[in-house]
């Protein structure tokens, strides 16, 4: 592992992430946190549901899960101070997640270059990991575009 | 009554527009569906809630690709007489430009392929021009 004080510290990473308005919006709460790989947690709400008579979330939840959950793991490996953005995003939904459940997002960062880090994720209800919700790809530009939890005047688009 | 019923009747009166107070998740975020001249538009209304990157400020890349994908719904069961609630199978975002969290986003799909039991869309989300999109997807939809 890389020098520790080149990283974003992790609690930096939490503070600044679970602060964001759509992530408090949502109500995401971080499980687990570490260089690398990290999961949290969406809890179940009517206000979440996209098909009305079945009572399953709407995929855009799920969605909206996923990325951040992606954008939070490339933080733990970036260099402090800089920033990223999503590039790219694919998502197969493997079956309805269950109306009354919370939901899960898993992501690791499986290959980190210079200016691309490139994901893996999952959501699953808990203890259910074995048996996804859904399964996704994504990429993130890594650099000066995008989002620093180190909140600097104006990042760039 | 069921919501594909519930989605008839309202497009037979051109009152899509009340979807919105049907589907929780599109009140949460703020998605609209409208006619326009061009057909069928998807809105995603500007709310503080929505942002995802403070600094820009932008919308929250999930909630855009929410908008792309309830587009994509939206324009299947606009196109195809549909027996049963649209599914999607998977979905690919592209994500082109920041989504300026002050302002509201658009979106408008395109049926490209209609399958027996899967269709294919494409759909772009753009902001002040529909020229510059700020994202765009495609996605299966499971019909049958």
């Amino acid at each position: 592992m890389s020098d520790e004080s080149a990283l974003y510290p992790l609690e930096t990473i939490k503070g600044v992430l679970e602060n964001l308005p759509q992530y408090e919006k949502l109500g995401l709460e971080t499980t687990v946190l570490e260089r690398g790989r990290c999961v949290l947690r969406m809890n179940y709400g009517e206000h979440l549901v996209g098909n009305p008579d079945s009572g399953v979330l709407h995929g855009g939840a799920v969605t909206t899960l996923l990325d951040s959950v992606g954008g939070m793991v490339v933080f733990t490996l970036i260099p402090n101070g800089a920033s990223c953005a999503t590039l790219d995003l694919r998502i197969d939904y493997l079956k309805p997640a269950t109306p009354g459940k919370a939901v899960m997002g898993e992501a690791i960062v499986y290959k980190l270059t210079k200016s691309v880090a490139f994901i893996r994720a999952t959501a699953f209800h808990e203890g259910e990991s074995d048996d996804p919700i859904s399964h996704a790809f994504g990429s993130f530009m890594v650099g000066s575009v995008g989002f620093s939890p180190e909140a600097k005047e104006g990042g760039s688009a | 009554m069921s919501f594909l019923e519930r989605y008839i009747e309202l497009k037979k009166e051109g009152r899509l527009h009340e979807l919105q107070d049907l589907i929780p998740y599109a009140s949460f975020v703020g998605l609209e569906t409208r006619e326009d001249d061009k057909g069928l538009l998807t809105v995603l209304n500007q709310k503080n809630s929505n942002i995802g990157n403070t600094q820009i400020p932008a919308v929250h890349g999930g909630v855009v690709g929410a908008l792309l994908e309830h587009s994509a719904l939206m324009t299947v069961m606009w196109e195809q007489e549909l027996t049963a609630f649209p599914k999607i199978v998977n979905v690919s975002i592209d994500y082109l430009r920041p989504a300026i969290g002050t302002k509201d986003t658009f979106a408008r799909g395109v049926l490209i392929k209609q399958g027996r039991t899967v269709s294919n869309v494409r759909v772009q989300a753009w902001q002040d021009d529909e020229n510059k999109p700020v994202a765009a997807a495609h996605c299966h939809i499971l019909t049958g």
